[in-house]
């Protein structure tokens, strides 16, 4: 929050800035020598506002420099001055205008909000959300239900989207070599443009996307291609599924998209993939795996989890076995499973004795045991960033073991032209060096920052004569390109896309571009010379070409209003092994990992990259929400670290915080940064996970100079992991002595506890019974487990009599079996209830906002820990030991059973969050939500007070969703019916892991949960008598599994 | 020794009594202040009630709702369905003022925003903090009538508050509905009288609608 | 009536006009001495930075201060509880003493009355200054308002509102009345006639009649009457805030006792800290005898092994109750991360003390000097205990944090310091720092008196 008020001292998006001079840059870049480690072009430059920035990254903070006291102070003084005038009781209220509108819209009723269905498109694939738009104000992405890829939920991307829209540092204007320009004059600069490519028929006309699925600009761009032939269209991004398209084509001899579905498969292997949380699909994936972990009922069958991964993954923390094993090491692991399954595949060499280190005796044997044995209804998944020959051998295990058609289908690929990224950019990247590119349109991306560091794209492209960008940000790349145009929001543009099915859903806008933004269609469609068409007129046009039973009208009308084409997905289609692949037609496994499967090493030490849990590849750096989203297992806020497990920090010497030195060789070329370590209990030893979308230079106030760069060190042959092994590096880790500060949002502290490394915090949580875990043999043999070893003091042992709850009495019930940890309902919590940001400083001081966390805890050794989440909302507890504190009652009890916080009446004493035993209060320490940024004033929930300083709050229910509902109901005369009523948090959780509702209905969800056996509170000895309680977590281990083995 | 220390003599006896009066005047000079400062936060001068505003038109409600007899709901559309009753667009004036008065000068600001598409500016006379959130929908369908907030609107020339909007305000209506709720029938009629026997046909109307008197905070704040 | 064997709360030699003398002079003596000048410089100094965090405070809100979640009270807190603390010695010593016929509390009562309010006026800012909203205090009174609310009765923070100011408006009542017969007589005996209307103004046409004295005395008497329960209520409603929550190390029955003892130990502490220079500089002591300081050190010793006695029982009970939040809040006290402050805070308020047994050590002044200033260090030090410790660490280990105090709260802190000993350089300046009237009470009159 410090950060949103700080035009005055940040100015990288003030275009009168003074640009870099890049030929200074390269001859400096040339004698700084390879030793020279750099993070980006403007440290190289190393100008003075880069210099500012290194020294000085929370401008405004008053805690630093009080010298520097800007507007906002003033503002702050004048409201306390104000306040202080009021003491009288007698201010006088503000004259207010009301301006009605001239002729009003029809569906436009003043106060009622409006739901309307588009798509949120990440990596290319589309997710159907529903907008919930107040007077035409767009504040609130809910799930599509008729989604296939969302079914209602949501992940925090998608949450967090509607962020972006309002982002102040959105770009909004054309720029012309750095000046502002005007849209007109672009049109003009591409229609020479277009002159001049005619007669070459549009030799040296490339355009650079990220992956596209949208069926309309796919049409469009071959219909440009078939105009100017000579033309290419490059496909590249950061995190793209390369080596899943790969894969597939490696083993069925064509790019193919699988398809998982989770709740028909009763054993699952996941080999490095983070399938929960982080790939397409993966909201529905976890609300399919989730349906298959309900033990209660007769009946219920619950499915067995198998992670072998690198890193500590929500996926593995769901996990029933798992084993952490380097990055390196899953191929041979794979190869190794191969074998034992007797899965051949010509090309690829024998797993057979080449069981990486770290595997305990018999656990391939026995997975192998449970996976025949569950022929037909087991699924073997890859994750994105492993080889692609783990992509083949896993589609190669779902064929053998009969999942193939039943627990996954293969369906063509969803990209409208399925590329593999890595080559499309190399080629172009070697164009542009030959000079062979005239004119380069990069549309959305940000090659410049995230391009892997040894292709040079950044200097080939300053080779191009001509070079637009349009992307939403005038970020690295804008900067160096001649014209950039700033692109829409999706919440503002027409559009369309696949789902991670091929489901096509439709784009449509909530609100009127807010700053002149362009999209990808309109761009090409200016390419094509059809400057006049909109997005919109673009879109329709695609569509009429297709053939509709009910004819287009009636096709758009119903594809408009449900969020999807009826009917869309793609098809299962049956596939064989085909290795017929020759060595050309595959360009990963065969030429450059000659040695596969590796065999046994030495403990090396391996880098590992992946995607940031929280920012992505880097375009949510300026993302608020997520930059302080506390992400899964660490915890940490605002930065990426170099995470490393317990053992390997102890053979480097270091603990959390110390900056380590990474330098990669590769050839001549020596890469390296500096990055604090964080130790990550369950990480694989000697691998060092790196998080790319850190150390942006032009990401905006939020998102600059945060972090560190990850991608500087990255190989673009081997994008994912680093090590000699696998291709010729040498990785040389260092101590610099130095320590970084970080803000993580729940304290880890080590100790030696029963002989070996355990956290304090942890032991303690699982001896006060706060997370209760029992695998499914104990709950068949004694479902009360949990409740057993709690005791809730009867309620005749008050000396009062209880408040005696009739007519509604709201509760909710979390199913810790369920909840992944994925976040999803703490950004929704956020988006809801205008919860402001603070910063990483404030988050240091541990002053952080949310009002719904996720606890995580770790049990056993942390080398191999099994890892707990607990989201902790508030308990509205029946005995409030914040209400009797408060002096002014300004926290006090509802007769529906809400502990009620409010905020107008609280004069900020915090004795109620002192009082509270589960500390789920929050403070507003100083003015954290931003009254000055006229951008974020339409982003704001209308139904929720805007909290300012000096007062508290917490999590409410959603008391304005209850209230709204309520007064629904009672106007027709009825009670509210079960599920009428959604908190934020349940309605977005990907899993169903939450439940709310009426407890005195017992027919409500919520009833039937809290009458499982599993159901316990928290500190029920306090007497507090929680309304939010939890269901014990389930572990479904596989009783001939050797039990020395590693998580 | 005594007698001289009488000598020096710096007050005149006539002290005494004023040190007299003010010791015990303090303590009414005390209270004084705070019925002042009470009486001054329940004034017009800071609640408005009473204060007529003055408008771009000087639209009179006696006219239209009383002498017309135009319903409430003709130009508040919203207020049975929505949380704000809803300011009738300028449109909906225009749909008379097309046709009547189209010369009369007091109408040109009407006119003109019709023209050129500019919305009026009214002056707002009725409005609660930003941390109250009220909705005309619910109290209307429950038997609150219009007047019973607003005031004689149908005898206003130009529209004033009627009542001072304070939680205290609130609190009484919400802690004994009976003494003001009126058939559903009854809620637009800008001249419903409060009949003699509220009290009896207050309770039966809370029974018959089932109104329930919500004090808890997160009726109002959220 | 002192005793053969006790030295006298006067030495001999003293004669009404001299005792009147030796006492006004330094009120009235012209020219301000050196010494005075630049002690008043240092404590305005530190009083104007109070002022400069004050104002920072009200602009950016409480975050400059390093509470947070979970430690949700901090300084603030922690310096209250000291100051009200502080604040009753005087009141015990003027009030109960006055009761108990104890003639020897006569040359220290009345700045032990005066530090009493001006550390009441120090402690008295902190709840308001820790209101995230502090202008809208005025909500914790019950006034009729525009909203139809009251405040809430169960929160021991109302208690405190009164019980706070009843004791201040006490106290202040009872040092007043004191003055007025010293009052007079420095109206009387002022050269300058500024002085003379100041001073007659606040004698309020003092006389010294017989009917006056006969009133002085009642309304005295009636006041130490008011007076002492209030001494044992103020600290008991405080240690409510902390006894009345759930909160391990906070939720237990012998806060008060242990609390009001507590404050009477660094009440005395205080006394004996400004006592000893005061006597020194000022040459005062024939008045201020080692009789006093000894008195003081036996009432520190006694109360000191009662707050020694508090620590026990609260470990006792910890592992006695077989409650684990209990008995890890005590672990957490001896090993945790604050487990520094805690050995310190014993070492200063029941090791070091306990030489206060040796009469060498009673009647040396250097010494005892010390030992008063190593007991404030440890009072302030529980006071921080209790609130940080308990707090950092409670029942989800997922919330636990840590709490460090940022240069804000110690420029507030160091900040009321200066506002004490402000108001105590003006009151030595300016007011009788020893009660003449009485000190005259006590010269010996009677020959077999004098003979002593």
């Amino acid at each position: 929050m410090q950060k949103t008020d700080s035009q005055e001292t940040m100015t990288t998006d003030d275009n009168s800035k003074e640009r870099i001079d890049l030929d200074a840059l390269r001859a400096r870049a040339k004698d700084a020598g390879p030793q020279r480690m750099w993070r980006s072009l403007e440290e190289l430059a190393d100008t003075e506002e880069h210099r500012a920035f290194l020294h000085n990254e929370f401008p405004n903070d008053p805690e630093k420099d009080p010298a520097g006291t800007p507007r906002r102070e003033v503002l702050k003084w004048m409201a306390a001055s104000a306040a202080l005038a009021g003491l009288s009781g007698c201010t006088k209220m503000p004259e207010q205008k009301i301006v009605p509108y001239v002729r009003a819209p029809e569906e436009i009723i003043p106060g009622k909000p409006l739901f309307y269905a588009t798509t949120f498109v990440q990596g290319g694939v589309g997710t159907g959300v529903l907008v919930e738009s107040h007077m035409g104000r767009p504040t609130k992405i809910e799930g599509n239900p008729l989604h296939p890829g969302s079914l209602g939920a949501t992940d925090i991307f998608a949450q967090a989207s509607i962020l972006d829209l309002y982002d102040p540092d959105r770009s909004q204007v054309v720029i012309h070599e750095g000046r502002i320009s005007s849209y007109a004059a672009f049109l003009s600069a591409i229609a020479d443009l277009r002159t001049n490519l005619a007669p070459t028929k549009g030799k040296g006309l490339r355009i650079l996307t990220e992956t596209i699925t949208s069926p309309t600009l796919g049409w469009q761009i071959q219909e440009l291609l078939k105009e100017f032939p000579e033309a290419r269209w490059h496909q590249w991004e950061p995190c793209s599924r390369d080596n899943v398209r790969e894969g597939t084509k490696r083993a069925f001899g064509r790019y193919m998209n699988p398809v998982y579905q989770f709740d028909k498969a009763d054993v699952i292997l996941s080999l490095d993939a983070d399938f929960l949380y982080s790939s397409p699909g993966a909201v529905r994936y976890a609300r399919d795996f989730a349906s298959r972990r309900n033990a209660d009922g007769t009946g219920a069958k619950m499915n067995r989890l198998y992670v072998v991964e690198q890193g500590s993954t929500t996926t593995g923390a769901m996990a029933d076995h798992r084993l952490a094993i380097r990055a390196s090491d899953v191929p041979d692991f794979a190869a190794a499973l191969a074998d034992a399954l007797d899965v051949q595949l010509p090309g690829l060499g024998s797993g057979k004795g080449k069981t990486p280190a770290g595997v305990p005796a018999n656990w391939i044997e026995a997975l192998a045991r449970d996976l025949r044995a569950h022929r037909g209804s087991c699924a073997v998944i890859a994750g994105e960033q492993q080889l692609e020959a783990v992509h083949t051998l896993a589609q190669a295990l779902n064929v053998a073991l009969g999942a193939a058609g039943n627990t996954v289908i293969y369906t063509d690929p969803i990209e409208a032209s399925p590329t593999i990224g890595y080559t499309s950019i190399v080629h172009l990247n070697d164009d542009m060096d030959d000079g062979k590119v005239q004119a380069l349109f990069i549309l959305g991306g940000n090659p410049v920052y995230a391009a892997p560091d040894d292709l040079n794209f950044t200097r080939n492209l300053l080779k191009v004569n001509f070079r637009a960008h349009l992307g939403p940000y005038e970020d690295e790349t804008a900067e160096l390109c001649h014209w950039h145009v700033p692109a829409t929001h999706y919440l503002e543009s027409w559009g369309d896309a696949r789902a991670y099915d091929g489901t096509i859903s439709l784009i449509q806008p909530l609100i009127a571009p807010l700053y002149d933004g362009k999209t990808a269609h309109e761009i090409i469609a200016v390419l094509e010379g059809h400057a006049d068409k909109t997005g919109y007129d673009l879109v329709r046009e695609h569509w009429k070409l297709q053939k509709f039973d009910k004819g287009f009208d009636a096709f758009w009308e119903t594809s408009l209003h449900d969020g999807v084409v009826s009917g869309s997905a793609l098809s299962s289609v049956l596939v064989k092994i085909d290795s017929s692949l020759t060595k050309e037609e595959s360009h990963f496994v065969l030429d450059h990992f000659p040695g596969f499967p590796f065999g046994p090493k030495a403990d090396t030490l391996e880098v590992v990259f992946r995607p940031d849990p929280t920012i992505y590849d880097g375009q949510f750096a300026n993302n608020g929400w997520l930059q302080e989203t506390p992400k899964p297992i660490t915890k940490l806020t605002w930065d990426n670290t170099a995470q490393v497990s317990p053992a390997t920090a102890e053979k480097l010497g270091v603990a959390n915080g110390n900056v380590v030195q990474i330098v990669i060789r590769k050839g001549g070329g020596a890469r390296g940064i500096e990055a604090p370590v964080w130790i990550v209990p369950g990480q694989a030893d000697n691998s060092i996970t790196l998080h790319l979308g850190y150390g942006r230079t032009r990401a905006g106030r939020l998102g600059t100079g945060v972090g560190f760069n990850a991608s500087t060190l990255q190989l673009g042959a081997e994008p994912w992991i680093a090590v000699e092994s696998i291709i010729p590096v040498d990785l040389k880790v260092t101590k610099t002595g130095k320590t970084y500060p970080l803000a993580a949002t729940q304290h880890h502290s080590m100790i030696d506890a029963n002989g070996h490394k355990e956290e304090l915090e942890s032991v303690n949580a699982f001896q006060r019974e706060l997370v209760q875990v029992g695998t499914l043999e104990e709950f068949r043999r004694n479902p009360k487990f949990a409740q057993e070893k709690t005791e809730t003091p009867p309620k005749e042992l008050s000396l009062y009599p209880g408040y005696e709850y009739k007519g509604y009495s709201w509760g909710m019930a979390i199913d810790l079996n369920k909840c992944n940890g994925c976040n999803a309902c703490v950004v929704a919590c956020q988006a809801e209830n205008n919860i402001p940001i603070v910063g990483k400083e404030e988050v240091m001081r541990g002053r952080e906002m949310h009002w719904l966390r996720v606890d995580t805890y770790f049990r056993g050794d942390l080398d191999a820990p099994e890892t707990y989440f607990e989201p902790v909302p508030c308990m509205h507890c029946e005995n409030a030991p914040c209400e009797g504190v408060c002096p002014v009652a300004a926290t006090v009890h509802s007769p529906e059973g809400l502990n009620e916080m409010i905020y107008n009446r609280c004069v900020g004493t915090r004795y109620c969050s002192n009082n509270c035993p589960y500390k789920v209060r929050r403070f507003n320490f100083k003015l954290y939500s931003d009254f000055v940024t006229q951008s974020l004033v339409p982003l704001r929930n209308p139904n929720v007070s805007v909290r300012s300083r000096g007062v508290m709050e917490k999590c409410t229910y959603c008391v304005q969703r209850i209230q709204s509902a309520k007064i629904e109901a009672e106007k027709q005369d009825r009670e509210v019916r079960d599920g009428e009523v959604v908190t934020a948090c349940e309605a977005v959780c990907p899993a169903q892991a939450i439940t709310f509702g009426n407890i005195n209905d017992k027919q409500s969800r919520v009833s039937k949960w809290k009458a499982s056996p599993r159901d316990y509170t928290l500190l029920p000895e306090l007497n507090t008598r929680p309304r939010t309680s939890y269901l014990a977590r389930l572990r479904n281990p596989n009783p001939d599994m050797p039990k020395s083995e590693k998580g | 020794m005594r007698r001289l220390e009488f000598m020096g003599q710096v007050f005149h006896r006539s002290t005494n009594t004023i040190a007299r009066v003010s010791i015990y005047g303090a303590v009414f000079l005390i209270a004084a202040l705070g019925w002042a400062v009470y009486e001054l936060s329940a004034s017009p001068y800071v609640t408005d009630v009473n204060v007529a505003k003055d408008q771009p038109v000087p639209f009179s409600h006696k006219h239209h709702a009383g002498e017309l007899g135009l319903d409430c709901r003709y130009c508040h559309t919203s207020v049975e369905t929505s949380p704000s009753a809803g300011m009738p667009p300028t449109q909906t004036c225009m749909t008379c003022h097309s046709q009547i008065w189209v010369k009369s000068p007091m109408l040109e600001p009407v006119r003109s925003s019709y023209r050129d598409d500019k919305s009026i500016q009214w002056v707002r006379v009725n409005a609660v903090p930003d941390f109250v959130y009220f909705n005309h929908s619910i109290h209307v369908n429950k038997g609150v009538g219009c007047t019973t907030c607003h005031g004689p609107v149908a005898d206003m020339p130009l529209t004033w508050r009627a009542n001072t909007l304070q939680m205290s305000w609130c609190l009484d209506c919400h802690r004994n509905p009976e003494k003001y709720v009126r058939p559903r029938s009854e809620v637009f009629n800008p001249h419903y009288a409060e009949p003699a026997n509220q009290l009896e046909i207050g309770l039966e109307l809370v029974k018959k609608y089932k109104i329930q008197s919500l004090t808890n905070c997160s009726t109002c704040h959220r | 009536m002192g005793s053969a064997q006790n030295p006298p709360v006067i030495e001999p030699g003293y004669t009404y006009a001299s005792v009147t003398d030796k006492i006004s002079s330094i009120v009235l003596r012209r020219g301000t001495p050196r010494g005075w000048y630049f002690g008043f410089a240092i404590a305005f100094a530190l009083l104007m930075l109070l002022t400069y965090a004050v104002l920072w405070l009200f602009a950016i809100g409480v975050g400059v201060w390093g509470v947070n979640v979970p430690v949700g009270w901090g300084f603030d807190i922690v310096n209250f509880v000291w100051w009200i603390g502080i604040g009753h010695a005087g009141t015990l010593i003027s009030a109960i003493l006055l009761l108990l016929r104890q003639r020897w509390r006569t040359s220290i009562n009345r700045f032990a009355e005066a530090m009493t309010l001006f550390a009441v006026a120090c402690a008295g800012m902190f709840p308001l200054l820790h209101m995230g909203r502090a202008w809208l205090a005025y909500w914790l009174l019950p006034y009729p308002n525009t909203m139809g609310l009251w405040p809430q009765f169960r929160s021991p923070l109302v208690w405190d509102v009164f019980a706070v100011s009843t004791y201040a408006t006490v106290s202040l009542l009872f040092w007043f009345v004191g003055l007025i017969p010293d009052l007079a007589t420095l109206r009387d005996r002022a050269k300058k006639r500024a002085a003379k209307v100041i001073y007659g103004f606040l004698a309020m046409g003092w006389r010294g009649s017989a009917v006056h004295w006969h009133r002085y005395e009642m309304a005295s008497l009636l006041l130490a009457g008011l007076a002492t329960p209030l001494v044992i209520s103020v600290h008991t409603v405080v240690s409510f805030d902390f006894a009345v929550s759930v909160i391990p190390g906070w939720h237990t029955t012998i806060f008060p006792p242990y609390f009001v003892a507590g404050a009477i130990y660094s009440g005395f502490a205080m006394v004996m800290t400004l006592a000893i220079p005061i006597r020194k500089f000022y040459g005062l002591e024939d008045f201020i005898t080692m009789r006093h300081l000894e008195n003081m050190a036996k009432v520190m010793l006694a109360t000191g092994l009662i707050v020694a006695y508090g620590y026990m029982m609260e470990t006792f009970g910890a592992f006695y109750s077989g409650n684990g939040y209990e008995k890890f809040m005590i672990l957490n006290r001896w090993g945790g991360p604050y487990a520094l402050f805690y050995w310190v805070l014993i070492a200063c308020n029941i090791v070091i003390p306990q030489f206060m047994w040796f009469k060498k050590v009673r009647t040396n002044v250097a010494v005892l000097f010390a030992i008063s200033l190593v007991v404030n260090i440890g009072m302030w030090l529980e006071r921080f205990i209790i609130v940080v410790t308990s707090l950092h660490r409670d029942f989800l280990p997922s919330s636990w944090g840590m709490y460090t105090p940022t240069k804000y709260d110690w420029a507030t802190y160091v900040g009321t310091i200066g506002l004490f000993l402000t108001l105590l350089f003006l009151f030595i300046r300016f007011l009788p720092i020893i009660s003449i009237s009485e000190m005259r009470g006590l010269v010996p009159s009677t020959p077999e008196e004098k003979k002593r």
